[in-house]
């Protein structure tokens, strides 16, 4: 239905190309949107310069978009030292856990609640959804994770975030619009039971949507760095967003309190600095173009039922 | 479909029976949602003491509504929510138009392989966290030596670096915008998705009658989105009350806390950063409840307006 809708349009644009030419405003167009995807890329460039420049040629300020004395003496420096790599592999792990287990939870109520005719399903929609229009907020969250015997705690950066109501959500109206109820009944004259129709009917068909709330899980587990503050003192536990806000936040605050050029070199250097970004940032920008469609199509999903 | 909506009646046992897989199942969220979200409400009765981490919930006094009246006399947090509402507010008013205009002018693109790496690459803001983004930022801005103001000196525009970040007023603009864009490529997904709803055959119609790209764009392309534009704005209105702890504390510093000190910040400071628990449990309740009720009255609002609701 949206491809046939895509098509139609396609073929009005293109009509349109025929009867009027080439115009100002077209170009104009072009150029708006040339600089405004620049200012999404030249940043990253600028960084990934600076970090495999000579720290002279950074000093001298001449670096913009072309390294000057290309050396990788600050990715060498990340490696030997360590930290940030240990905390990066932790940091995959994380994910990877936290992924797993919140498409499980997240399965586990999208489903039944995705049928009409369960008993108690508003009631438990209603269970499921209210804690994300109100939460009881930092403090209570944070002595009842005390009482938990979490703080300090792996699992603290994984099991209070697996269940998410807005991918549930998601999941749900996806189920409800694209798992013909016809194809489920007749599993279900087959003598199939629930988990049958689950795992050999409904959730082959939903791959897309699998992938996709995979991906929302995992970028947003990797991104996230507040819970790491609040609840993770241990070096060893610290995800690579955490490590890398500390070292920024004491860069800037040696910075900011003195604004002195003489301070700023002796604390972090610039080069070193960048190449930390970069290092946080590259695994983000490398898998992205390939995943980015299955993102369109969650917010799609999901703004059908906002 | 009759026989679908008589289990409805069935009883609980017939129904239990028949579904037991599904109750199983449910199981495992709601297990987590008691644990790790009911359970946390309890803790709100703090709201209503005067809560010594040492002492406990069992140990502390009761004060009523003492911890409220504390709250609304303290200077901190009448700034705090007064930074709050408005650059929430100036947050919707620039970062709300642009995804608008953006998908206007990607509507108008012709060629599509420029239009799809053009949107790949606006939506590249969104995935990255506001650590790196914040990073980036101060990299760029730094008075002396960062990018923006190296540039600018050397082309002349400007004779001392701008403190984009280090002074209050600087500060508020550069966080505005970074705000706008890292979301103004994301945000035209929705709107591009209602554009190609619209139907060809008024481009068509209005194209033969003569009608400009302007015009086009003015009386086609704009009421088609309109619905789209009005539920969006809702749902925003009904986060006025919330703030990113992320964004506010990365973009933080010792000079721009006249600005940046905002409920999230306040809450963060006087609960886990110098335990005054109670204090921090009572701004953030009243943070909740608020928030839920802008929810609730957008939901009406958008239902009043014949569109979807929220809920």
């Amino acid at each position: 239905m949206a491809k046939e809708k895509q098509k139609e349009f396609d073929t009005i644009s293109d009509g349109s190309h025929a009867i009027r030419k080439f115009s100002i405003g077209d170009l104009l167009i072009m150029l708006i949107l040339t600089v405004l995807s620049l200012t999404c890329i030249l940043p990253f460039i600028h960084l990934a310069a600076k970090s495999i420049s000579s720290n002279t040629a950074v000093m001298q300020k001449s670096v913009v978009l072309w390294p000057k004395g290309i050396n990788f003496d600050a990715y060498a420096s990340i490696f030997q030292d360590g930290s940030l790599v240990r905390s990066f592999t932790f940091s995959v792990w994380v994910v990877l856990i936290f992924t797993l287990l919140g498409m499980i939870a997240c399965t586990c109520a999208a489903y039944p609640l995705s049928k009409k005719r369960l008993k108690g399903r508003t009631f438990f929609t209603f269970l499921l959804m209210f804690p994300m229009y109100f939460s009881a907020g930092l403090i209570p969250n944070y002595l009842l994770l005390k009482n938990l015997h979490l703080l300090n705690n792996m699992w603290v950066l994984i099991l209070p975030l697996i269940y998410s109501a807005y991918n549930m959500l998601i999941m749900k109206s996806y189920f409800q619009s694209s798992i013909p109820d016809s194809l489920e009944e007749a599993a279900f004259l087959d003598g199939a039971n629930n988990f049958q129709i689950l795992f050999q009917v409904v959730l082959p068909l939903s791959k897309p949507i699998l992938a996709t709330l995979s991906l929302f899980y995992a970028v947003g587990r990797w991104n996230a760095y507040a819970d790491n503050k609040y609840f993770i003192t241990a070096e060893s536990l610290k995800m690579i967003q955490y490590k890398l806000y500390q070292l920024v936040a004491s860069a800037t605050e040696a910075q900011t309190a003195t604004l002195s050029e003489a301070i700023e070199v002796t604390s972090t250097p610039e080069v070193l600095q960048s190449a930390c970004i970069m290092f946080a940032t590259l695994p983000i920008i490398c898998v992205y173009p390939f995943l980015q469609k299955y993102f369109v199509k969650g917010v799609m999903i999901g703004a059908v039922k906002g | 479909m009759g026989k679908w909506i008589s289990y409805e009646l069935q009883s609980w046992r017939k129904s239990f029976k028949r579904d037991w897989h599904l109750y199983l199942l449910l199981l495992i969220p709601l297990a987590l949602v008691i644990i790790f979200n009911y359970a946390a409400y309890p803790g709100l009765r703090m709201v209503f003491m005067d809560y010594k981490p040492a002492k406990g919930y069992a140990g502390s006094k009761w004060v009523g509504w003492e911890t409220f009246a504390k709250v609304f006399r303290d200077k901190d947090f009448i700034r705090a929510l007064k930074n709050s509402i408005v650059f929430n507010l100036l947050d919707l008013a620039v970062s709300f138009p642009m995804p608008i205009i953006l998908a206007l002018m990607l509507n108008e693109l012709r060629f599509p392989r420029f239009k799809k790496v053009t949107q790949t690459v606006l939506y590249l803001p969104h995935f990255l966290s506001w650590v790196i983004i914040g990073a980036v930022a101060y990299q760029l801005f730094k008075p002396t030596t960062g990018i923006v103001n190296i540039l600018m000196m050397k082309w002349g525009w400007i004779s001392e670096g701008i403190p984009f970040l280090t002074e209050k007023w600087h500060w508020a603009a550069t966080y505005l915008l970074v705000g706008v864009w890292q979301g103004m490529g994301w945000g035209t997904i929705i709107y591009l998705a209602a554009i190609t709803g619209i139907s060809g055959e008024l481009y068509e119609a209005a194209m033969i009658d003569g009608a400009n790209r302007m015009q086009r764009i003015w009386h086609i392309t704009l009421p088609g989105i309109r619905s789209t534009i009005v539920v969006l704005l809702i749902m925003n209105l009904g986060k006025l009350m919330g703030s990113n702890y992320e964004r506010l504390d990365v973009f933080g510093n010792t000079q721009v806390k006249d600005f940046q000190y905002q409920l999230a910040i306040y809450i963060y400071e006087k609960g886990l950063a110098s335990s005054k628990f109670s204090m921090a449990t009572a701004v953030g309740l009243f943070q909740s409840l608020v928030g839920l009720m802008l929810v609730l009255i957008s939901d009406r609002f958008s239902k009043a307006l014949g569109e979807d609701g929220l809920l």
